[in-house]
C-alpha cells in the first residue's frame, strides 16, 4: 500500500523566523542546501526534527519548519538520542558546531556515534567561537592568535573527522559551506544512511575566522587544495586533474604527479565501504598544506542501529513474554495471603 | 504455615514474642545481605510485618576481615504494625571479630548474640584490632545470651561428600546461619529452599550444599544444648489481600511502568549507574515487554537530556540519580522548565557533598531540589514516606508533570530505596491511569501556538509527527503563546512569573495535608520523606501516653498542601525532624513565618524512636 504525500519544496521548510546570521556568514549555504534536500526524501515533514545546541550554527532549527528543539551546549546529540529512543520512526538531524560538538559536548558526540543512533549529524567547523565573539576551539590551529589566545594557541587542534572514525563511526564526510552541489549530494547521502552520520562542512566565519577555509573553497585555489572522494576511483586532483595520492612503502601518503612514470593505476584508489577504518582514518590525517584535504564519503558502513535493536528487544520481549500484565508483576515473588 | 503447638521432643520451650529486631552482620563477602532478605521473605510470608534496613559498606569488597568491610542487614518483624527496623537489637548474628566490633554496642541487654566462633582466631582479631579475644571477655559479655556456634565447621560437616573446596564449603556459611535463626524464630524454610533450587538451578552441586547448611544449621538449633528456648513471633493484623515484599526501588519502577501501562504508552527510562538509585534502572531494563525503554546514557547529562528528548517527543520519561548525578543534571532540567515539558527526576538521595557517603541514607538535597538550578527555575517536588509508597508516588509525579508540563522532582532517600516492606498488592480498581491530551489541530488563526496556555497556565503538549503543528522549543527565553525567542524584559519577568504560578497551580490538585494524633495542641511534628516511620510511631507513642502532639507527613514539599499553614498555626511548637541540617524547616520558616524549630542529624542513618520521643517531649 502506498501513501500519497504532497509534493514538497524547500519553500516548505522555511520557517517565520527573521535569520539573525551575520552577512554572509556560511550558515546562509548550509541551511539553503539543507531546505532543498529534505522536501525530496519522502517523509512527511512532520517526521522530521532537528536538534541542535548552542552556538550561531546551533539557531538552525529556527530557521526550518519541522519540528525543532535549540537545545542546551554540546547536548544536542543526548537529546536527539532520547528522540530516537522512544521515536526511532522519525528523521532526526543534529546541528553542532567545533565548539559545541567537540569540546562541551564531546563525550556525548562520541557516544551517539558509537551506538550508531540513528541521527544525522551536521558539524559546521569554522575553527573559531563565534557567538562569544571569537575564541579559539577545538579545531582552531596551533598559533591561531584569537581574543583568548592573544600569543597564539598552543592546544594541539583535533580532526572532526578523527574523532567519529575513532569513535567507530558508520558515515563520515566531509564537504564545503559554499560547494553548494557537493554539499547537496553529501547531505542526501547521509540522509539515506542508516545509523549515524556524521558530516563535517567547512564553514566560513566570516566576522571572527574570515578565510581560514579559502584554500579549500575559492575558485581557481581550491582544485590544487582538495581532492573529491568517489567511491572506486583514485585520487586525482589539481586544476589540471595531473596529481594523485599514492600510498608508499611506508604506508603513508604522498602526493604524486601522474606521468612520468605514475599512472592512475599506481594511485590510492577510494573504498569508502571498508571494513577497516584504516583507509578512512588515513585519509582523515591528511592536512593542508602538507597534502590536498579529501572532501566526499571517507566511509559508509552498515552495523546495527542502536534505535531499532531498541526496538527490536521491546518487541521480542512482548512476542516472547506477551504484552506487559501488571497483576502478574506485582505478584512476582513470593507472595501470601491475608484473610 | 502456622508454627506448631507441640513442643519439640528435646523439651525445648517456646515462647511468644510480639516483636523481634535481628541483625545480621559480617564481612561484606560472607553474603549477610542475602540471610537478611532471605530471613524478611520467610518473615513476610508468614504472615509478620516486617521493615528492613540493609546498611552496607561503598567498597563492594573491602578488605576481607576488616571493620570497614562490615556488612550487615536489620530486619524487625512483628505481629504488630512495624514503622521502622527497630533502634535496638533483640538478636545479633556475628559472623567474625570485626562485625562483633561494630554491631555490638546495638545489641539490647538481655538480647542474644551469636557467633561464629570459628572466625575468632588470631588473624581477624588482629583485623578487627582486638587485642585479645573478646569471647574470652566475661565484662563484655556479661549482658548478653551468649551462643558461641563453631559455624564454619559444622558448615564444613553439613556440606562433606559434596566434593566442594574448603572455599566454596565456607561460602556456605551464611546458610548454616539462617537455618539457626529459622530454628530460633520457627520459620517455615519453603521460600528459601525454592529461592536456592532456583537461583543455583545451573549449579546443581551448590544449591545441594546450600539446602544442606540450611539444614544443618536448622538441626543445630535442635540438637545443641546451647539453645533451650525459641520464639514465636505470631502474624500481624495487616488489611485482608494478597502481599509482597517490596524495596523502594522496586516500587519506583512498578509505579512508573504503571503510569505508562495504564497510559497504553512506552516509558522511556533514561539513567546513568549510581549508587543507591541504579536498581531503577536494573528493575525496568528487565520490564521491556510493558513497552519500558531503558536508556543507559554516557553520564548523568546525557540522561537528563535524553530524557527532555523523550518528552519533547510526546512520551513519559523519567531519569533517576542520586545526589552528585543530580547536580550535573541541573542543566538539562532547567531546560525541561523552560521548555515546559513533562518528565520525572528521581533523586534518591544519599549522605553528601560530593561522594559523601554513598552507601548512606540522608534528605540533604531538599533545597538542591527547589533551588539547584540557575534563574527562576521552580518545579514541583513530591516524596515518598515508605518503600510501598514509592508505588504510588512514581504515578502521582508523573500526573503532576503532564497535567502541568514541567518537570517534576521524586525525592527517595538510601532508606526507601534499599528498604523492604510488605506490600498489599494494589488491584487494578485502585488504580488510575493519567489523562493525556495531545492537541491535533492548530490552536489558534495563526497556527499552532505551542505556548498558548489554559486556565491552569499549562501550555499544550504536541506529539511529534503531528501533522501541521511543528514547532519549535528552546532553552531561550520565549515569547508567551507563540513560543518564539523574546528577550523583551517585560516578557521575561512576566514568563518568570508565568512559570512561577503554573507550579503554584498544583496545590489546586493534590489533597490536604492530614495530622495523625491531636489536631491542635502542644506540638506539631512535620517530617518529610524516609523519617515517616520512626516519627509516626515516636508520636504514637506518645500520643497513647496521652501527650498533646500531632504528626503531619508531606509528601508533597512544592507546592505545600493548601491548608499547610492554617494547620501550624494550631499548634504551640512546630518540630520538624530530618536527616539533614535543617532545610524543609527553613523553607516553613520563610514560607509561614512561623518558628520552627529543628531537629537534625546526618549520621547516614535513620532516626531511632527513642531519640525522637525525647525530643519530642522536651517540648511539651
Amino acid at each position: 500500500m502506498t501513501t500519497e504525500l504532497p509534493v514538497l519544496t524547500a519553500k516548505d521548510f522555511a520557517s517565520d523566523q527573521e535569520l539573525r546570521w551575520c552577512p554572509r556568514c556560511g550558515d546562509y549555504s548550509i541551511l539553503a542546501q539543507f531546505k532543498k534536500v529534505l522536501p525530496t526524501l519522502g517523509i512527511p515533514q512532520e517526521n522530521f526534527v532537528v536538534v541542535s545546541g548552542i552556538g550561531c550554527s546551533s539557531r538552525f532549527p529556527y530557521y526550518v519548519d519541522t519540528y525543532g528543539f535549540h537545545s542546551i551546549h554540546g547536548r544536542a546529540p543526548a537529546i536527539a538520542s532520547g528522540v530516537k529512543g522512544v521515536r526511532p520512526d522519525l528523521q532526526v538531524w543534529v546541528i553542532t558546531g567545533d565548539g559545541d560538538g567537540l569540546s562541551i559536548g564531546g563525550n556525548h558526540l562520541m557516544h551517539a556515534i558509537r551506538r550508531n543512533v540513528n541521527l544525522k549529524i551536521i558539524l559546521f567547523n569554522n575553527q573559531i567561537y563565534g557567538l562569544t565573539k571569537g575564541q579559539y576551539s577545538p579545531t582552531s590551529p596551533l598559533g591561531k592568535r584569537t581574543k583568548s589566545t592573544p600569543l597564539g594557541s598552543i592546544d594541539n587542534p583535533l580532526s572532526p573527522l578523527s574523532v567519529a572514525i575513532g569513535s567507530e563511526a558508520t558515515f563520515v564526510a566531509r564537504s564545503v559551506d559554499v560547494d553548494t552541489k557537493h554539499l547537496t549530494s553529501i547531505l542526501e547521502r547521509a540522509a539515506h544512511h542508516d545509523g549515524t552520520a556524521f558530516i563535517e562542512v567547512y564553514q566560513d566565519c566570516n566576522v571572527f575566522n574570515s578565510g581560514a577555509f579559502y584554500y579549500a573553497s575559492k575558485k581557481g585555489v581550491k582544485e590544487d587544495n582538495i581532492v573529491y572522494l568517489e567511491h572506486g576511483k583514485p585520487l586525482i586532483y589539481g586544476a589540471d586533474r595531473d596529481k594523485g595520492i599514492r600510498v608508499n612503502e611506508g604506508n603513508r601518503p604522498e602526493v604524486v604527479e601522474l606521468g612520468s612514470g605514475i599512472s592512475e593505476d599506481d594511485l590510492l584508489f577510494h573504498d569508502e565501504q571498508a571494513e577497516e577504518p584504516s583507509l578512512a582514518f588515513l585519509l582523515a590525517r591528511m592536512r593542508h598544506p602538507e597534502f590536498p584535504e579529501p572532501v566526499g564519503v571517507f566511509r559508509s558502513v552498515q552495523r546495527p542501529v542502536y534505535d531499532m535493536a531498541l526496538d527490536e528487544q521491546v518487541s521480542e520481549a512482548i512476542e516472547q513474554q506477551g504484552p506487559g500484565d501488571l497483576d502478574e508483576l506485582f505478584s512476582s515473588g513470593d507472595t501470601w495471603t491475608v484473610e | 504455615m502456622a508454627a506448631t503447638d507441640v513442643a519439640p521432643a528435646n523439651e525445648k520451650r517456646t515462647e511468644e514474642r510480639d516483636t523481634i529486631v535481628i541483625r545480621f552482620c559480617g564481612d561484606s563477602g560472607d553474603g549477610m545481605q542475602l540471610a537478611g532478605s532471605q530471613m524478611t521473605n520467610v518473615s513476610a510470608v508468614f504472615g509478620n510485618d516486617v521493615s528492613t534496613l540493609p546498611d552496607f559498606p561503598a567498597e563492594i569488597r573491602a578488605p576481607a576481615g576488616s571493620l570497614a568491610g562490615v556488612s550487615g542487614f536489620q530486619l524487625h518483624f512483628s505481629s504488630n504494625d512495624v514503622f521502622t527496623p527497630g533502634d535496638e537489637v533483640d538478636t545479633l548474628v556475628a559472623m567474625n571479630p570485626a562485625a562483633l566490633k561494630t554491631n555490638i554496642a546495638d545489641l539490647k541487654r538481655g538480647g542474644t548474640l551469636i557467633v561464629n566462633q570459628d572466625s575468632f582466631a588470631s588473624g581477624d582479631l588482629k583485623k578487627a584490632s582486638y587485642e585479645s579475644n573478646p569471647l574470652d571477655d566475661e565484662d563484655l559479655l556479661a549482658p548478653f545470651d551468649v551462643h558461641k556456634v563453631e559455624m564454619t565447621r559444622l558448615t564444613r560437616d553439613a556440606v562433606d561428600g559434596l566434593g566442594l573446596s574448603p572455599r566454596e564449603a565456607d561460602r556456605c556459611k551464611n546458610f548454616f546461619a539462617l537455618g539457626l535463626v529459622y530454628w530460633l524464630y520457627e520459620r517455615d524454610a519453603t521460600p528459601t529452599k525454592n529461592w536456592i533450587s532456583e537461583k543455583f538451578s545451573k549449579k546443581p552441586e551448590i544449591a545441594e550444599a546450600n539446602l544442606k547448611a540450611l539444614q544443618g544449621g536448622q538441626n543445630y538449633g535442635t540438637s545443641t544444648g546451647s539453645f533451650r528456648v525459641h520464639y514465636r513471633v505470631p502474624p500481624a493484623q495487616l488489611t485482608p489481600g494478597k502481599y509482597r515484599k517490596i524495596t523502594g526501588n522496586e516500587a519506583l519502577a512498578f509505579g512508573f511502568t504503571t503510569a505508562a501501562k495504564l497510559a497504553e504508552r512506552p516509558l522511556f527510562y533514561a539513567g546513568y549507574p549510581i549508587t543507591p538509585a541504579s536498581d531503577i534502572l536494573h528493575e525496568l531494563s528487565r520490564l521491556k515487554n510493558f513497552g519500558v525503554r531503558t536508556f543507559q546514557a554516557e553520564d548523568e547529562i546525557a540522561a537528563m537530556a535524553a530524557a527532555v528528548g523523550a518528552a519533547f517527543t510526546g512520551e513519559f520519561s523519567i531519569t533517576a540519580s542520586s545526589g552528585p548525578g543530580i547536580c550535573l543534571k541541573g542543566e538539562a532540567m532547567g531546560l525541561g522548565v523552560m521548555t515546559e515539558l513533562p518528565m520525572v527526576i528521581v533523586d534518591v538521595q544519599r549522605g553528601g557533598p560530593s561522594t559523601g557517603l554513598p552507601t548512606k541514607t540522608e534528605q540533604s538535597d531538599l533545597m538542591l531540589a527547589m533551588f539547584g538550578r540557575n534563574g527562576e527555575s521552580p518545579l514541583p517536588i513530591v516524596a515518598p514516606a515508605t518503600p510501598g509508597d514509592c508505588f504510588w508516588i512514581a504515578q502521582e509525579a508523573m500526573r503532576i508533570a503532564v497535567e502541568f508540563m514541567t518537570p517534576v522532582m521524586l525525592l527517595s532517600d538510601g532508606y526507601i530505596a534499599n528498604g523492604a516492606e510488605p506490600w498489599r498488592v494494589p488491584s487494578m480498581d485502585d488504580l488510575k491511569p493519567i489523562q493525556v491530551n495531545h492537541p491535533t489541530e492548530s490552536n489558534s488563526e495563526d497556527g499552532f501556538l505551542p505556548y498558548l496556555r489554559d486556565e491552569r497556565l499549562v501550555r499544550p503538549w504536541a506529539k511529534v509527527g503531528t501533522p501541521g503543528l511543528m514547532h519549535r522549543l528552546g532553552g531561550l527565553e520565549k515569547s508567551d503563546g507563540t513560543g518564539n525567542v523574546d528577550y523583551d524584559p517585560n516578557n521575561h519577568e512576566h514568563m518568570s512569573k508565568v512559570r512561577a504560578q503554573k507550579v503554584a497551580n498544583v496545590a489546586a490538585s493534590i489533597p490536604e495535608q492530614e495530622v495523625f494524633g491531636a489536631q491542635d495542641g502542644d506540638v506539631l511534628v512535620i517530617s518529610w520523606g524516609g523519617t515517616y516511620g520512626s516519627v509516626r510511631q515516636a508520636v504514637k507513642t506518645l500520643s497513647e501516653d496521652g501527650c498533646s502532639v500531632g504528626h503531619a507527613h508531606l509528601r508533597y514539599l512544592n507546592p505545600f498542601p493548601s491548608n499547610l499553614g492554617e494547620l501550624i498555626t494550631r499548634f504551640q511548637t512546630i518540630l520538624v525532624p530530618e536527616l539533614n541540617l535543617g532545610q524543609l524547616v527553613q523553607l516553613l520558616r520563610s514560607t509561614f513565618l512561623v518558628d520552627a524549630q529543628g531537629y537534625n542529624k546526618v549520621q547516614g542513618k535513620p532516626f531511632r524512636i527513642s531519640e525522637l520521643i525525647e525530643a519530642i517531649k522536651s517540648r511539651l
